[in-house]
Formats: structure tokens, C-alpha cells, sequence
């Protein structure tokens, strides 16, 4: 009964401060903008069985992701565990899933097996992040504290992972010693039952309790750290796969706004007949973090830093400053810093900084080749390029801001219909001397 | 277009030639040389002449959408006074801004790249190329950002290839994995961002690790980034940048 009791107060406080730090950055979405409208549900859950189940993603990179598909299968697995675990410790029963039957053995003895295969994977993503230079790893956006909160991260699981192993040791060893049913089956625990044979069955009792109990705490802790940390991912990637922009990655979203005033610029009866507009005057394109879309600040809580998008980013590979990741980055860190100013004052919350150029350079912007190899890469469908693009927007439509030689194909465009100062009448040159058909 | 549409006449596409198509020397060749298979097919299209414009695109992606929406609008309705249905495109900017972009101002084409056109024609058999011409000639093939991960279209571009040699060869980074050449998003337009090193010779020397003779492509800016990367590797005599349409138009002895 009093193991009940702690219990149900660690939950609540577990539960609690995790609430607060949820609703927090919930109420941050409200400061961003609509974009697309979610439908689809078929094609979504067959994009997030794909991408975040089946991992098609990661396996771009196939000797890594191999281990992060480990890492992430077996969390999954696990997780039933977990959940079992807080029924048994709200209601004091034991292993409450156990008349599940065969079901039972087979997802205790996957857990068991990806314990030890997680605890393997994340000490080889250890031993990269501490010991091997990865370039992946490097970059302007990457300071000290990015590694410590990987590093952190992936120590807290390694200790889930052994937490968890010692509890399903300590829990065999007890049953067998007491002559009762092992409820599952546990084929790496009972391997490594040896271990544990010269403590008393009673030891074995207390240190199944300690075990049971740092694996707990450790789940809340670990839940309470992520929406700090970039490891936010464990719960925003597959959700943020499920809300994938299903458009082809060519396509860039079309501003709405933008098409009323260049219908009326062309046809300027038009102009009367329109009725006078009652909604706010909206920025064109994205200053700071109030112009981005809930889709664009999705992404940047879900994205973990692997680097992936910087690694195959053309820019970025000869030099440029341009890092996709650093963008996603930014828009975190900013909406940080801005958004409980905007909680408490609204919108017209100015701190006389802005995403772009404070956090984003022009450099950074005017590098992108909008080639798309970032977002392809993304694992979890993180969209760089139409935010890049958004940035852009807004300086050139704002601002009149643009390099200069963008400048003149702008003007040679509504001029002359070309990017480049040639005569439409010359459009027909290459035709010269050639037959066509006569139709 | 116009000629035809004053005597009433309706031709099956639009060949959209673009802004390279038209004006650069070099992406001049490639437009005759489509215009020749398409002649040699006996295919009923057209050609807006002068009366062709900007699509837009890169205006908009250096973030000008007034501009983009301007062309955009201008363009629908041009083609829906010559009632055109079906759009034929060379350069997959033109291509990718057609088929994804102009739907959510209103203009809904049937629109196809030439690779796959081209693809289709040798499937029907009504395209027949002789293999003998390039026969063990390596080829690489680099794809462009528009068609490949821009539209998924990765498979046209190879399988026009292997009709044409038996010795296509791929780069390191190939298809969805693919290094951009550097010009999308408006930068073929203006001197690259302060860096280490240009994107076009980065992927040029991936190209030219293949050993290839020929370095093929399906976009008028990839061509000239790869044509300039080429020539500051003084490899002109040895490789060939050639566009998939030509070499079709070769082998086809056009």
C-alpha cells in the first residue's frame, strides 16, 4: 500500500511537470499561422507506417540507421512494458498483462532482446559522439551544449536499458529460487541469471525493488528532460511524420493573399467590385518566428540535430555557411526566447530581434539552392526549403531586399519576359533554317 | 500558335521551350533537336513563339511570388484563349512549375517532361533509336534536382539511356542521392555565397570519376554549371556534355 502511495505522488509530480512544460509550448502554436489543412488519413498513416515505422528514412544511411531502426523498435516494444509497469504501480498489481498468454511471452521476450541490442547501439552512439570526429556532428550550429544533451540523452537510455535487464534478472532469479511461475519469457535475462547467484533471495527481492524503481523514475525523468532537449524527437517525429506535407517536394505553397492583389493589379475592375477587407493585413513572407507556420515550429521541436539535411546540403558541402539544420535550430531557439514575451503580451510583443538576420543570415539565405536534398533526407519529414524560401519572401516583398544580380532578373522578367535581357521577338532563333511540320 | 489558331486549327500539345530553350546558344541545339524527334514522330504541337513568357520560376523561388503570380496569371490565360490542354517540356523547372504550381492558380494541364514523352514513344515502339551509334560508350547521368527528388522521376532519364548504350554508368551520388549542380533556387543567376569551393565542381569531379565520355543531363542550367565545371578541368576534348534529347536525335540520326 505505501509502495502504491509513492508511487500514484511520483506519477502526479511526473505528470504534472510534464503538463505544464506541454501546455507551455502548445500555447506557442498559437503564434504561428495556418498552412495546409490535415486530410488524407489514409495516405498519412501509410507515410508515418513508412517512414516512421518502417524506418525508410533512416536506412538512407544503412549502417547507423540499422541501429537507430534497433533503438526505435525496441522502444516501442518496451513501451508496453513501461505501461504495464504504471498499472502495476497504481493498482499494486504484478505484471498485470500476463493473461495475455503467448502474446505476452512473445512481447516480454522481444523487450528482453532489444534491451541488450539498444544498450549495444547506444554505446556505439556513444563511443561516435565522444571519441570518433564525425563531421555530421560538426558545424557553427553545434555548440558544447548540443553534445551534452545528446550525450545526456543517450546515457539516460543506456541506464533504462540496464535498469530494466537487472529488474527482469532479479525478477526470474526470484520466481525460480521460490518455485513460482515466471510470468514471459526472458531469453538474455535468464542467460545472465549467473550473475546474480551469490545474493540471498531476499537480496534478490530488494534489488528487484531498486531496479523497479530507478527504471521508473528514469522514465520520468527521461519524459521530463525531452521537451528541453533535442531529444523532443521521441515524441514529436511520429507525430510530425503523421502531419507530413504530402505535396511533391517541387511544389512550393501558393500565398493566397498575394493572389488577390495580382488579380486586382491585372484586372482593376475588379477593384471596385471588391469588397473591403476586414482581415489584418498580413506580413508577406517570414520575418520572425509569429510568421511561420504551426508546421514549420512542428518541425523544428521534432528535429533531433542528426545532421543529415547539413550533410548532403550542396551549399553547405563546398563551404557555404547555409545549414539546414542550423534553420530548424533557430526557429526553436527563437520561439524560446520570444514566445513567453508573446504569452504574456500578445502579438505585438517586440524585443527588437527577429529570426531573420538575428538568428538567420542573408548569406545563409541567398545559398540555398532549393535542391530539396535536405528534405529528402529529413527522417522525419522535416521541410527546410519552403521555410528558406518564406524567409526570402518576406525580404523581397517587404524589404525590396534582394542581391543585386536577382535584382535584375526580377526586373528583365516584367520586362521582358525572360530572366535575362533578351527580346521576346527572338524567342523563335532556334527554329531558324529548321523544318517543322506543317499541320 | 497563333498562325494555327487563326486558321482554327488545334495542335495535340504546347511545346513549352523555355527561357534557356530560347535565348542560350548552347540549350538552343537541344530545343531543335526535340523539335526534330518531335518532327520525325509527326507529332501535332505548337510552339508559343514570341508570345512566350517567363513561367515565373525564378522569381519565385528568390522569394518574388507578386512577380511568379503575375507571369503565372498571364500565362493561364494566354492558354486558355488558345485552349491548350496539354503542355510538352523541355526544362524541368518549366516542368515541375506547370505540373505542381500553376493547379492552385486555376490552371490544370496534362503536362509531361520530354524525358517522359520520349520514354513512352520507344515503349509504343514508335520511337526506334540505333544502339550501334554509342553502343559500349560510358554515359553518366546527372539528375536533375526538378525531375528527381522535385517529381520522383529518376527511371525515364535511364531507361532512354540503355536503349543507347549498353554502358551507362552511375555517380556515387545518384538519383534521389543526387548533388545538386549548384544553379536552382535563383543561384544560376548570381556569384555563389562565399564558400570553399563551387557546387559545380564538386559535382563535375564526381562525374568525371565515372570515366564517362559522355556526361548527360535533362536541364538547360545543369548543362551549363557542368559545361563551366568541365572546362576549368581542361576536359573538354575528352568528355561531352550532352542533353538526353540530342543524343535520341542522334541515334536517331536526326
Amino acid at each position: 500500500m505505501a509502495k502504491q502511495l509513492i508511487f500514484i505522488f511520483t506519477l502526479l509530480v511526473a505528470v504534472g511537470v510534464f503538463a505544464f512544460t506541454i501546455s507551455r509550448i502548445i500555447s506557442y502554436f498559437r503564434f504561428t499561422r495556418a498552412c495546409f489543412p490535415i486530410r488524407n488519413f489514409g495516405k498519412r498513416f501509410r507515410v508515418m507506417l513508412n517512414v516512421a515505422f518502417g524506418q525508410t528514412r533512416i536506412f538512407r544511411r544503412p549502417a547507423t540507421g540499422f541501429l537507430h531502426a534497433l533503438v526505435f523498435w525496441g522502444f516501442c516494444v518496451i513501451l508496453i512494458g513501461s505501461i504495464e509497469m504504471i498499472i502495476d504501480g497504481l493498482f499494486g498489481t504484478d505484471k498485470i498483462l500476463k493473461s495475455l498468454g503467448v502474446v505476452y511471452d512473445i512481447i516480454m521476450a522481444s523487450g528482453d532482446i532489444f534491451a541488450l541490442l539498444v544498450a549495444i547501439s547506444i554505446i556505439i552512439f556513444l563511443i561516435r559522439r565522444i571519441f570518433l570526429h564525425i563531421k555530421r556532428f560538426e558545424g557553427i550550429e553545434m555548440k558544447a551544449i548540443s553534445h551534452v544533451d545528446a550525450n545526456i540523452a543517450l546515457t539516460l537510455i543506456l541506464l533504462l536499458m540496464l535498469s530494466l535487464t537487472g529488474m527482469n534478472i532479479a525478477y526470474i532469479d526470484c520466481q525460480h529460487r521460490s518455485g513460482e511461475e515466471i510470468a514471459g519469457i526472458y531469453p538474455i535475462s535468464t542467460w545472465l541469471t549467473a550473475l546474480f547467484s551469490g545474493i540471498s533471495e531476499e537480496g534478490l527481492h530488494t534489488w528487484f525493488e531498486v531496479f523497479w524503481w530507478v527504471h521508473i523514475v528514469l522514465i520520468f525523468i527521461f519524459a521530463n528532460i525531452l521537451p528541453y532537449s533535442k531529444h523532443f524527437h521521441v515524441f514529436m517525429s511520429v507525430p510530425n511524420v503523421f502531419l507530413s506535407r504530402l505535396e511533391p517536394l517541387g511544389k512550393l505553397p501558393t500565398m493566397d493573399h498575394v493572389t488577390r492583389e495580382v488579380k486586382l493589379m491585372l484586372d482593376p475592375t475588379t477593384a471596385y467590385a471588391a469588397p473591403a477587407e476586414d482581415a489584418p493585413v498580413e506580413r508577406f513572407g517570414v520575418k520572425d518566428v509569429e510568421d511561420i507556420s504551426w508546421k514549420n515550429y512542428f518541425d523544428a521541436l521534432a528535429c533531433t540535430e542528426c545532421g543529415r539535411c547539413t550533410a548532403v546540403c550542396p551549399a553547405n558541402l563546398t563551404g557555404k555557411k547555409l545549414s539546414p539544420r542550423k534553420i530548424m535550430m533557430d526557429v526553436r531557439a527563437r520561439m524560446k526566447e520570444k514566445g513567453p514575451g508573446m504569452v504574456r503580451q500578445g502579438h505585438e510583443f517586440a524585443d527588437q530581434k527577429s529570426l531573420l538576420r538575428d538568428y538567420i543570415s542573408m548569406e545563409e539565405l541567398w545559398a540555398c539552392t532549393t535542391c530539396n536534398a535536405c528534405a529528402r533526407e529529413c527522417p522525419i519529414n522535416i521541410n527546410h526549403p519552403t521555410l528558406i524560401v518564406d524567409l526570402r519572401r518576406y525580404l523581397v516583398m517587404e524589404e525590396a531586399y534582394a542581391p543585386g544580380e536577382i535584382k535584375s532578373v526580377f526586373s528583365n522578367i516584367e520586362n521582358n519576359g525572360a530572366p535575362w535581357q533578351y527580346s521576346p521577338e527572338d524567342r523563335l532563333q532556334w527554329a531558324k533554317n529548321l523544318e517543322m511540320n506543317r499541320i | 500558335m497563333a498562325d494555327l489558331f487563326t486558321r482554327g486549327e488545334q495542335p495535340e500539345y504546347l511545346f513549352w521551350v523555355g527561357c534557356a530553350g530560347a535565348f542560350d546558344d548552347r540549350y538552343r541545339k537541344v530545343t531543335r533537336a526535340f523539335a526534330k524527334i518531335l518532327t520525325h514522330l509527326g507529332t501535332s504541337y505548337a510552339v508559343l513563339g514570341k508570345e512566350e513568357s517567363c513561367t515565373g520560376d525564378p522569381a519565385r523561388r528568390a522569394g518574388n511570388e507578386m512577380l511568379y503570380q503575375m507571369q503565372a496569371l498571364q500565362n493561364i490565360e494566354l492558354f486558355s484563349r488558345y485552349g491548350i490542354r496539354k503542355i510538352l517540356t523541355i526544362c524541368p523547372h518549366c516542368y515541375n512549375i506547370f505540373k505542381n504550381e500553376y493547379p492552385d492558380l486555376g490552371g490544370n494541364y496534362e503536362v509531361l517532361n520530354y524525358l517522359q514523352f520520349l520514354d513512352m514513344a520507344i515503349r509504343e515502339g514508335s520511337l526506334q533509336v540505333n544502339a550501334d551509334l554509342l553502343q559500349k560508350t560510358p554515359i553518366t547521368f546527372h539528375d536533375p534536382c526538378y525531375l528527381g527528388r522535385g517529381n520522383n522521376m529518376y527511371e525515364e532519364s535511364r531507361k532512354i539511356l540503355r536503349k543507347l548504350t549498353g554502358n551507362l554508368v552511375e555517380m556515387e551520388r545518384n538519383r534521389s542521392f543526387a548533388l545538386c549542380c549548384g544553379a536552382g533556387g535563383g543561384q544560376y543567376f548570381k556569384e555563389a555565397e562565399k564558400g570553399e569551393k563551387e557546387v559545380y565542381m564538386e559535382r563535375i569531379e564526381e562525374a568525371l570519376r565515372t570515366d564517362p565520355k559522355i556526361i548527360a543531363t535533362a536541364c538547360p542550367f545543369c548543362m551549363t554549371m557542368l559545361t563551366d565545371g568541365l572546362k576549368y578541368k581542361n576536359k573538354e576534348e575528352e568528355v561531352k556534355i550532352l542533353d538526353v534529347a540530342e543524343l535520341v536525335a542522334q541515334a536517331l540520326g536526326l
